[in-house]
């Protein structure tokens, strides 16, 4: 993968993100360009289909889906700021696609798919220098960029380089938020449970960001934290590492 | 077999949610059961190896799965095992009753076997006025309360040490009040030795099935399968079809991924091989060995492709350790004889998705049951299937119930979403009243008041990315 | 042999032509079994897993020669206050210990008689068992067993101490090499087992408790007969 860096890439904001966290979209998109890398951003975006896809309604799914395909015809790298969305575009568009005419379309467009931080760190290999004040962070990781996507320790990496960034070790670091799309309003006393748990389970870190790099575990988290009226804030990871390294 | 009403995940979950203490009790075992499986799977290239290996083999035992059954069958006739075959967990019964009047038996001894769970053995039995007696300590202790297993490996694990305390001083005759777990545990093998000595007759599950050579394996710690499967002078099995295997060779590795998914333990205490009945010159051992093969819906779910990887299954309980819903809410508000992920996507297969349409959606999808898996069975992929399935009757399928999930809100909901979504100018149109008037909408409202009964209401950003993007002017391509 | 339900042929039937019907038995996946293989040591450092497994589980060891252990099953029976050792006398192991066995102190007790006329006796008044192994599994730690005539199936089972005598030598790399030393794979005596330590429940609060149904205690009397 290394040695042949793209000079061109697409950026899917995915609908949260666009709707919720347009800062980390840009954040990603500065990173990607500071990196040298070009980015286009197709008009015309609006939701990878996951919802309809994970709740059995696959031809809705599809029809989104196919929209979404059509806006990025050239061989380019597809960078989305969500593990759960890439893990969509990249794993589940082939399921969701089998036996179709498109299929192969659509194969061919899921293998250029990447979520952002893996473009960054196993693609780009950026370097990064911190410029921010000392900070304590933890990391929540997205169950679908670490069980679907097969995220190794990316993101951790990239906190890594940041010499004044202290990265504190989240206990159950891999068990679900809760989120699950539709589980959260389908099942909102267990999904109520999780969250409850995971704030607590951040909040013990002593840090006072929690990071991610999933639109939906940042809603989720952060509407948590908010109603307990916590100090303690969420940030996607792009928008943390672009802050922190920007020249000012 | 259809239930007539809806079974409700959501409010028993709701409900056992509001006990601290079961919660408390889940959190602390099941925190300490990822910690032992871990610890027993230092090198991860060693551990997906043998998961790669186990998955083969079930893959391959259920490709050939009449044929072994028939081997099985024959290795069992040639020992001396009666093999007989039940399709319904109703003649499943019928033929122990016959079994065990055919030898004037009134009482039975149990090993631990989730299919005989499944059978409702127990109340069937006592309805005949046979006793038929747990004698796992797990299953002791939750017979006694007229319960049910919690877990599929430790049955009792809802209840702590002070319930058990109070239960067996109330219930076990001439015994005090202890909380001490080497005392409790006395007690229980006092009453249960004397119930091993008596008994007409033992019963066992199986958790593997040779064919080759017609062995029955057991694994145990405790040695109650031992003492129901050698000390009474009948021996009746019961397993799942799904149980056989080609070769004892290919126990080993199965065996090996067993003991350390569901527990955390190398090696259990036994591994028992049963290859026959009291053998010419044996001075102990049962004269009568039986083995009653369970159908019960398995064949229809293997008739599936996808679905047939459920059969894989080797009830470890790893996954059900792993679950984050059912760490929370208990194995009893599945309202199913096997909880947790594995219950999720067998119960619906077995009792119909429509009726246990909640129980399918009762997922976040995290994931992390496929990926502890032995046999890799893809737990969440199946649970996507089986909501198309209980949303579309059209699928050409097999399963129990198609299509009877649907609501035509639900629907209304999906095809709007589509609508919008594939349209770039409607979605447009939207996000921006979304973002103008999203904080206007009533954190009341249906749906959002399920969010907000733990977190505020989200607020979308003044300005999407979208149009920050098309403002910036270098979107287009 | 008539089945007890006249159905249970029809159901026969019935299920293996739903199974077959099911059809499509596409190819069969390969079985690559490496990971097994790479479980291999040399014959001392078998000893030692197999120790450490074992003790790891609550199982003691006592250490002996070709020529001592029989003396050995003495002291432990007298320094333990056993009054008596359940033996097979027809066994390899059992003449072996009754030969060497002095007629005060300890009784050794032979399991000469079908269980039925043993029962009260075997559950009541056995202090001990005492049998032989086919061999042992270095991996995990534990011993296995054929019981059969000369060793019956509740020697190991019903006393609440299992004395298990096991050569060094006949220690395996794994259950599965096992198998394949022992020839389990083509054929089985009515019952053998592998056993890694004593009887043992987490059912109460995972806190672990011994002996809740079968011996509390299991007693390896390892001999060295390496080299
Ligand atoms: S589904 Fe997998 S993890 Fe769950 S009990 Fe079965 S084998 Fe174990």
């Amino acid at each position: 993968m290394n040695g042949t860096k793209p000079k061109k890439v697409y950026f899917y904001g995915t609908c949260l993100v666009d709707l919720f966290f347009p800062d980390a979209g840009m954040a990603g998109i500065q990173l990607l360009r500071r990196a040298g890398v070009e980015v286009v951003f197709p008009e015309g975006q609006t939701c990878c289909g996951q919802p309809a896809f994970n709740c059995g309604y696959w031809e809705e799914a599809r029809d989104v889906a196919r929209t979404q395909v059509a806006l990025f015809p050239e061989d380019l790298p597809v960078i989305l700021p969500s593990g759960s969305c890439a893990g969509m575009m990249k794993v589940h568009y082939p399921e969701l696609f089998h036996g179709q005419p498109d299929e192969a379309k659509v194969r061919a467009f899921s293998a250029r798919v990447y979520e952002l931080t893996q473009f960054l760190v196993d693609v780009l290999d950026v370097k990064l220098q911190d410029l921010g004040e000392p900070v304590k962070v933890t990391w929540h990781s997205s169950c679908h960029a670490v069980r679907d996507l097969g995220l190794k320790g990316e993101p951790q990496a990239l906190i890594g380089q940041l010499s004044n960034v202290e990265l504190a070790p989240l206990a159950r670091e891999y068990e679900c938020c809760g989120f699950g799309g539709t589980f959260s309003v389908r099942h909102p006393e267990v999904s109520g449970a999780m969250v409850a748990d995971k704030i607590a389970d951040a909040t013990a870190t002593g840090a006072s960001v929690v990071l991610s790099t999933d639109g939906g575990c940042l809603m989720n988290v952060n509407g948590a934290l908010e109603a307990k009226s916590s100090k303690l804030k969420v940030q996607h990871i792009a928008e943390f590492l672009w802050e922190r390294t920007r020249a000012r | 077999m259809h239930a007539e009403k809806e079974i409700h995940f959501r409010d028993a979950a709701a409900k056992a949610l509001l006990d601290p203490q079961l919660r408390a009790n889940f959190r602390r075992a099941m925190d300490g059961l990822i910690a032992k499986r871990l610890a027993q799977f230092p090198d991860p290239r060693d551990l997906q190896d043998l998961r790669d290996l186990s998955t083969a083999i079930r893959s391959r035992s259920l490709l050939c799965l009449p044929e072994l059954l028939e081997q099985l069958e024959a290795s069992c006739a040639k020992n001396g095992i009666k093999v007989h075959w039940a399709e319904t967990c109703e003649q499943a019964n019928q033929l122990i009753l016959g079994i065990l009047q055919a030898k004037g038996a009134k009482t039975l001894v149990k090993g631990k076997s989730m299919v005989s769970e499944e059978m409702h053995l127990n109340a069937f039995l006592e309805s005949k006025g046979i006793e038929a007696l747990e004698s796992d300590l797990g299953e002791y202790i939750i017979q006694l309360d007229g319960e049910t297993p919690s877990h599929i490996i430790m049955p009792a694990i809802h209840k702590n040490k002070d319930q058990i305390a109070r239960q067996f001083s109330q219930k076990i005759k001439d015994a005090k009040y202890t909380e001490d777990v080497d005392e409790l545990t006395a007690m229980a093998r006092k009453v249960l030795r004397q119930k091993f000595l008596d008994a007409d007759a033992g019963l066992s599950g199986v958790n593997f099935a040779v064919a080759e050579t017609g062995t029955l394996c057991l694994v145990e710690n405790e040695g109650n399968g031992r003492m129901s499967t050698h000390v009474p002078p009948l021996h009746i099995a019961v397993m799942g079809l799904e149980k056989v295997v080609a070769r004892l060779e290919d126990v080993a590795p199965l065996y090996a991924i067993l003991t350390r998914s569901a527990t955390g333990q190398a090696v259990s205490t036994y591994f028992n091989l049963i290859t026959g009945p009291r053998g010419e010159g044996e001075k102990d051992g049962p004269q009568e060995v039986h083995l009653v093969i369970l159908d019960n819906g398995r064949s229809r779910i293997y008739a599936d492709p996808q679905l047939r990887a459920t059969l894989r299954c080797i009830r470890c309980g790893a996954c059900m350790n792993h679950c984050p819903v059912y760490t929370r809410v208990g194995g009893h508000a599945y309202e199913a004889v096997y909880p947790g992920p594995i219950g999720k996507i067998l119960t619906p297969q077995m009792e119909g998705v429509g009726v246990r349409h909640d129980l399918i959606h009762g997922s976040s999808l995290c994931g992390a049951c496929g990926e502890v898996c032995p046999v890799e069975i893809p737990i969440p992929e199946i649970l996507v299937r089986l909501r198309r399935e209980a949303t579309h009757e059209d699928m050409g399928s097999t399963v129990v119930g198609k299509g009877t999930g649907r609501t035509a809100s639900e629907d209304w909901a999906w095809r709007l979403w589509a609508g919008v979504l594939k349209r770039p100018a409607l979605y447009r149109v939207a996000t921006w009243f979304a973002t103008r008037f999203g904080k206007a909408l009533p954190a009341s409202a249906p749906l959002i008041r399920n969010w907000t009964q733990s977190r505020t209401k989200p607020v979308p950003a003044r300005r999407s990315l979208s149009e920050r993007m098309r403002a910036e002017g270098v979107s287009h391509e | 042999m008539s089945s007890p339900n006249p159905s249970a042929p029809d159901s026969r039937t019935a299920i293996l032509g739903r199974l077959r019907a099911a059809g499509d038995s596409g190819p069969l996946p390969a079985l690559d079994t490496a990971v097994l293989e790479r479980r291999q040591w040399d014959p001392a450092e078998r000893v030692t897993r197999l120790r450490k497994g074992m003790e790891a589980v609550h199982t003691e060891f006592l250490d002996a020669k070709s020529d001592t252990w029989p003396a050995v099953i003495r002291v432990f029976c007298e320094r333990e206050g056993l009054k008596n050792l359940l033996y097979g006398p027809t066994s390899e192991a059992g003449s072996a210990l009754a030969a060497a066995w002095a007629p005060e102190g300890p009784q050794l007790k032979p399991y000469d008689r079908p269980v039925e006329a043993f029962k009260q006796e075997l559950f009541g008044d056995i202090d001990a068992g005492f049998t032989g192994t086919v061999g042992g599994v270095a991996e995990t730690g534990g011993l296995l067993l054929m019981p059969g005539p000369a060793e019956p199936r509740l020697m190991s089972l019903v006393p609440p101490v299992h004395i298990a005598l096991l050569r060094a030598s006949t220690i395996q790399d794994s259950f599965w090499s096992a198998v394949k030393a022992l020839g389990w794979g083509r054929a089985l005596p009515p019952n053998a087992l592998m056993i890694s330590g004593p009887s043992k429940t987490a059912d109460i609060e995972q806190t672990l408790a011994y002996g809740v149904h079968g011996p509390k205690r299991l007693i390896v009397v390892l001999v060295d007969d390496l080299k």
